[in-house]
Formats: structure tokens, sequence, C-alpha cells
């Protein structure tokens, strides 16, 4: 017996395992942001002064990389829909886009941190820095994370659409999943660090 | 689209299996199917068990006999442990943080969802295999590699963590041991571990039941499993993240546990401050208290499923015992600060966390009545497998009953921090769930393997056990209520108050030495059995569920055929069928639901 439902949806959960999958990562990562989105409230309304996010950190700087997060959810989008459109070579170049997209936000990120380091600005020097490197932080391996698995599913893993056209289409819609969920994450970090 | 295999398709499917020879390493070591990985899970969860016991042997010398040295292995312990045989206190500290980590999270656990989950979850509900079998995979090597640095923490400089199982900061942050460390390295392991078994096992139950398999015709126990993903899935996230900032305070120096004003032997500590310890304890407890259910839900699921077999009859009360699973599940998440009611967290929370854990008391013992109450009027038969069932029934309520005064935040104030938790904790987990899975061992130990375990050497291994069991925890409940410590390293033999009550000290340390004996008879049964046991049929108990229909042992992809569901889980003594029960998978006869059945 093969195990069914990999590439099919069953029909009276109407999904695949692999977006079921996906989903309940996701929910499993909502928690983990969760409780350290909670530890930054509790820690700021113990504290006795908190500082402004923007007279630390470049606000003009974590818009950019938002930005640029955005726009990479958007190309994420336009790989899956080339794949529906049955266009391989528009697939990976959207793709190609969002992974060189991940790798600039990686980039302006590893350059703020050493912006910081260079002025002493270290995690131990208080609770604000403390979280901001540890919530930047745990999101910028989850966007290594996702660079790995795009970059998979460019090189060696586009192998499996020769073979099997609606599994590829089904992992790639999971990899979006988890990157807009990456994104979004971003979303909330960057007004709650830089802006409030 | 439904999936539909004909015959041919099986056929092929079986053919294509037998020309593809796998190499030993494939096969037993890094394999992906679900039934190598549930013994792999299983073996292990066991072995940490009895390291974990074994750690507590030694302890419980170190309470009966303070500061004497300890036989037999006393001398092997080295220097920086136990000079001269005697024990340090710093190692007693050791011994009972990593005895509570152990147990939790290397034993219990893995051979609880890991190892019944794995191998039992599957064939009940009429899969091939788990959904993700790389996944699957990958999960048990992280548990591994979890185990592995916990055990190599021992030889860590400094030792092994020594903060209590619970890793309270600032304790834990301020030692200065690489034990720590380790032990907040080997946690996330774990938490990675179980957080892709859960994924797994919920999609499994949602996605590859059998055709006809609804909800509702669910074997409990793959509810008490379904619901115990849930708990994980959701419940270790916040851990991690309470991991990662321990192991940030420990490493890179930050004080997200460390507050302001931290002075350790009269001198300052050089931290930047403004952390908050309680926020390490609302952390630790959003986990650990769901993790109390992760315990006892997969235990009393194999109750469940041993008690419907031996009594031959429906489980009373299905659909309530399903909807209070769920709501135990649900309710598991807004209880955690009951653990904290002495911590100055405020009366107004405690009355709150005192009103949810009333709340929660309800369906826990909805199910445990409802298993009660399937007993009456039932033809028991007393296997091996249904001493320890039935066993399990008292030995939870008394757990369970116990708990209740923990729960109110007043009488807490004199029982907290003292032997009577420790009592009442583990009568829910050794006594009961321990119990529970020796009993699921006994049951499905023919499935596994084709050959039964040795009935008498069960019954040995089951009243010692048994009796052996509530020596030790009964005394607890004594000293604690007389106001007896914990986690001190002398038993408390320096306490005017405690000398009234020292004497059950020696009393459970003979009590945990006994049932150390008789897990012997359980180890000599377990391996004999798997060479010499009596050989059995495919299903040997008269069982209903899916996994009877199955050979023993299920080959590689589990079902010679696709099986279909027509019935509920617990057709026993079905009126004018003989013999005298239908399974799951028999296209004839009635087609009754659950919710049908009366007592």
């Amino acid at each position: 017996m093969e195990i069914p439902y990999v590439v099919d949806e069953r029909s009276d959960t109407g999904l695949t395992n692999v977006k079921l999958g996906i989903w309940l990562f996701l929910a499993s990562e909502v928690m983990l942001f969760g409780a350290l989105f909670s530890t930054y409230v509790l820690l700021r309304i113990n504290a006795v002064e908190w500082p402004l996010g923007a007279n630390i950190l470049s606000v003009p700087i974590g818009a950019f990389n938002t930005i640029v997060l955005i726009s990479s959810s958007v190309t994420m989008v336009l790989c899956y829909a080339a794949l529906k459109l049955n266009n391989l070579s528009g697939y990976k170049k959207y793709m190609g886009i969002t992974i060189g997209l991940s790798l600039l936000f990686l980039f302006v990120k590893s350059y703020e941190y050493a912006d910081k380091f260079s002025h002493g600005d270290f995690p131990s020097k208080s609770t604000f820095l403390a979280i901001y490197f540890t919530l930047t932080g745990l999101h910028a391996l989850h966007i290594v994370a996702g660079v790995i698995v795009n970059g998979y599913f460019l090189g060696p893993g586009s192998k499996l659409w020769h073979t099997n056209k609606t599994q590829f289409i089904n992992r790639i819609e999971a990899a979006g999943l988890y990157w807009h969920f990456v994104d979004l994450v971003w979303i909330f970090l960057f007004p709650v660090l830089y802006l409030l | 689209m439904d999936h539909v295999t004909t015959a041919e398709e099986t056929a092929h499917a079986k053919h294509a299996h037998e020309h593809h020879e796998e190499g030993f390493l494939r096969t037993y070591v890094f394999s992906v199917d679900h039934k190598v990985i549930g013994m792999q899970y299983a073996v292990t969860g066991l072995l940490f068990l009895l390291f974990g016991f074994g750690l507590m042997m030694v302890m419980r010398w170190q309470l009966a006999y303070p500061f004497q040295p300890i036989p037999i292995i006393g001398n092997w312990l080295g220097n920086s442990r136990a000079p001269g045989g005697i024990m340090l206190p710093e190692f007693y500290n050791q011994l009972g943080a990593m005895h509570g980590t152990i147990m939790v999270f290397l034993g219990v656990v893995p051979l609880a969802v890991g190892g019944f989950g794995n191998f039992i979850l599957p064939l009940q509900i009429g899969a091939p295999d788990m959904a993700f079998p790389k996944l699957n995979m990958a999960s048990y090597w992280a548990f591994f590699l979890g185990g592995v640095v916990m055990l190599a923490s021992f030889v860590a400089p400094g030792g092994a963590a020594n903060s209590g199982w619970t890793s309270y900061a600032p304790l834990s942050v301020i030692g200065a041991t690489t034990g720590q460390t380790m032990w907040l390295v080997g946690m996330i392991c774990l938490i990675t571990s179980s957080l892709l078994g859960s994924v797994n096992f919920i999609v499994t139950t949602i996605q590859l039941r059998a055709p006809g398999l609804s909800f509702m015709r669910l074997p409990f126990f793959v509810w008490t499993q379904l619901v115990t993903g849930f708990l994980l899935l959701l419940a270790f996230p916040p851990l991690e993240a309470a991991g990662v900032l321990q192991l940030m305070d420990r490493v890179v120096g930050t004080s997200f546990f460390l507050p302001s004003g931290l002075y350790i032997g009269g001198s300052a500590v050089e931290v930047s401050g403004g952390g908050s310890p309680l926020l390490w304890q609302h952390l630790f407890w959003f986990l650990a208290h769901p993790e109390v259910y992760v315990l006892i839900l997969p235990a009393m699921g194999i109750v469940a499923e041993i008690i419907a077999n031996n009594t031959r009859k429906p489980l009373w009360g299905y659909r309530a015992m399903v909807a209070s699973l769920v709501f135990v599940g649900f309710m598991s998440f807004v209880v955690w600060a009951h653990h904290m009611f002495m911590t100055g967290m405020g009366t107004t929370m405690s009355s709150f966390f005192q009103t949810t854990t009333m709340i929660i008391s309800i369906p826990s013992v909805v199910i445990l009545s409802a298993l009660v109450l399937s007993l009456y009027g039932g033809s028991i038969r007393f296997t091996v497998p249904m001493l320890f069932a039935l066993a399990f029934l008292p030995m939870f309520a008394i757990g369970g009953l116990t708990g209740l005064p923990l729960a109110f935040s007043a009488p807490d104030i004199h029982l907290h921090d003292t032997y009577y938790v420790i009592g009442h904790f583990h009568y829910v987990v050794a006594p009961g769930t321990l119990l529970a899975l020796f009993g699921g061992i006994y049951y499905w130990f023919p499935k596994a393997t084709g050959r039964m375990m040795n009935d008498v050497l069960g019954r040995i291994h089951f009243w010692g056990s048994f009796v052996s069991l509530n020596v030790v925890f009964m005394p607890m409940m004594i000293q604690g209520l007389s106001g007896m410590n914990r986690r001190m390293a002398d038993g408390g033999a320096t306490y005017v108050m405690n000398q009234d009550v020292l004497v059950w000290n020696t009393v459970i340390s003979m009590g945990a030495w006994t049932l150390g004996l008789f897990q012997l008879f359980f180890i000599f049964n377990f391996f004999w059995s798997i060479k010499k046991g009596e050989k059995v049929g495919d299903n040997p108990w008269e069982a209903t569920t899916l996994e009877w229909t199955a050979p023993s042992p299920p080959p590689h992809g589990n079902f010679t055929a696709p099986p279909q569901v027509h019935r509920g889980p617990y057709e026993y003594s079905v009126p004018g069928s003989h013999p005298d029960y239908i399974m799951q998978a028999d296209p004839s006869g009635p087609k009754t639901e659950p919710a049908k059945v009366q007592l």
C-alpha cells in the first residue's frame, strides 16, 4: 500500500497531507513567536524605562527591509502562479528573484547587526537590545531556512516537475505558505521593535 | 477523490516489496517504517526509564542513609560526585534535576507517544504508514540527539544540570556549570523532535483514516494521540522560546530572567538587569502543564483499549469520553499558573487559575468514571494487560484526588514544595501512566512480534510493581502533610519537625529498590518472549480494532489488502453473534455507531 493523499486531496477534508502539515507547523510557529512577543510585552510593562525603537535602530533601513521582504512574498506568489500556468522557466525566474531578495534582506540585516556591534550595542547591554537581537535573530534563522528550502526547489528539487507536476506544485505551495508566514512575522516585528 | 486501490494494484505493490531488499542500516537503524521507528522509540524510552529510575535508586540511598558511603557503585562515581562513596549535595541536585528531565522528556513521552503512537496509531486507522515517513525518522533522531546531549552533560565540567527539572531562573542562569547549557541544547533538540512528531501524528490521523473510519468510529487510543499531538504542537514552542531566552542569558549575557539589583554572595551581579524570573516560570509551565496531559492521555487511551477488550463490552459513554478528552486538551492550556501560587503573582491570578483547575478536573473525572462504568456487567478476563489497566484506575484516581488540595491556593501554602507534591505527581505518572504503559506493552507485544509474553512472569511483575509503587509513594503523602520539604540532600534529617516522619525515608527507599528488583522480571520476560514466547495468530485477544486485522508482525505497508471499516471500534458481545465480537473491518453483521450502545 502506498501512502495516500500525497498528490491528490482527500475528498472529505479537502486537503493534501503536505498542506495540512504545513498549516500545523505554522500554528506551532505562531506559538513560538507568540511566546516571544508575550515576553516582549511582559518585559516592557515591567520596565522602569523603555527606549523608543527609532532612537536606537534605523527606521529607513528597517522600512527598506520590509519592502524587500514583501516584494519577495509577491515574487513567491508569481512563481507559484507560473507553475499553475505550466511555465517552468517563469517559475525559475521568480523563484530566483525570491531567493535573491531573501539574501538582500539578510545582507541588510547583517549590516545592521555589524553597525550595532561596532557601537558596542550588544544584546547584554539592555533588555531592549536583548529582545531585539533574539527576535530578529530567530527571524533571520527562519529566513535562512527558507532560502535553503527555496534553493532546493530551484535546483535539485525541481526535477520532480518532470515526473509529477501536481506534487511539485503542492510543495511549492507549502514553501510559499511558510514564506508568507516568515514575511508576516517581520511585518509584526518591524513596528514593534522599530516604531513603538 | 477517494483513495481506491484495486486488487491488481495491491498485488503489484506486494510484488514490488518482495523485490525491494533494504540493507541492515536502512531496515533497522535509519528506517522510515513507522513500526521500526515506534520500536526504536519504545526501546530507547524504556532504556531511559531504566536509567532515570537508576538515578532515583541512588538518590534513595542518600535519603535513607544520608552521607553514608553508597554501596556497590559508590566507588565508581568519582571524587567530583561522591568522594569516598559519600554523595556530595551538588551531585544529589544533579540527580534530582536529571531524574525529572529524563523520566518525563526522554522516558515516558517517547514511550507513550513516540513508541505506542508510532506503532499503533497507523495500524488502528488502517494506514500503510505515517503521513511523512522521513519526517518521522528525523523526529526519532532529533530525540536521540537530545538524549545523547543530556547524558553527555553528566561528564561535562561541573556535572549535569542541577537546578531541578524546572530549571527555575535565576538559579539556573547564574550557576556556572556547562551542564545547564547542555540541558537547554538537549531540550531544544527534544522540542524539535516532538514538533515534527506531532505534525506527523495529526496529519496521519486526519488524512490517512481508512475508508469508512469516521471520527466517531476511531478507537479511543487514536483520539488520545490526536489530542496529545495538538498539546505537543502548541505547548512546546513556548518552552522552546524560553530555552532560547535562557540560552541567551547564559551564553550571550542578556538578562531576560535576571532582575535589576540581583546580589549573589553579597556582591552585585554584573548584568543589565530588567528581566523577570517569573517570566521563565510562566513560559515553562505553559508547556509543562499540558505536558502532564501528554503523559496521562495516551495512558488513558491504552487503558480504554484494554478494558473494552477484556470486559468484552463497548466502552461506556464513548462520545462523552471523546468530548471530555477534547475539553481536557483545551483546558490544559489555561491552568498552568496553578504551579505558581507561591510566587507572589497575586491573588487575582491565583483565583483565576484555581477556578480553571477546578474546571479541568471535571472532564478528567468523566473519563475515569466512564472507564470504571465500563467494567459494570462485563465478564472480565483477568489477563496480564487487564491487571495493569485495572490497577491504573484507582492509582490515577488517587493521583487526581490528591491534586485537589494543591489546586486551591490556600492549602497549597502548606503543601507547596513538600513531598506531598511529589507523591501526588508520581501517583499520576508512575503507578498511573507507567502501569498503563506496561499494560500496553503486554497487550500489543503479540502484534509486534507474533508471540505472547510469558503470563506467570507478567503476573509476578504486575503484583510486585503494584505493591512496591504504593509503598514508595503513599508514605510521601504522610511526609508531605507533616511539612517535609522536597529537594533536600539529606532527606530533611536536620529539621526537628521532620523527625517523626524520617522513618518513612527508609521504607520508601526499600520500596524503590524492591520495585527495581521486580522490573528484572519484565526485562527478562521481554527479551525471552521475543525468541521463545508462545506463537499466536493475528488476533490473540479476540479484539475488534483494525490493528488486529493486519498480520503479526505487520509487513512493510501493514495490511495485505486496504481495510474498509464498517462499524464502531468496540463491537463486543454482539447479541446473536458467534464469536462474541465483530471486527471493524468485517463486512458482515450490523453497522453500529458507538453512541447507540447503552449500559
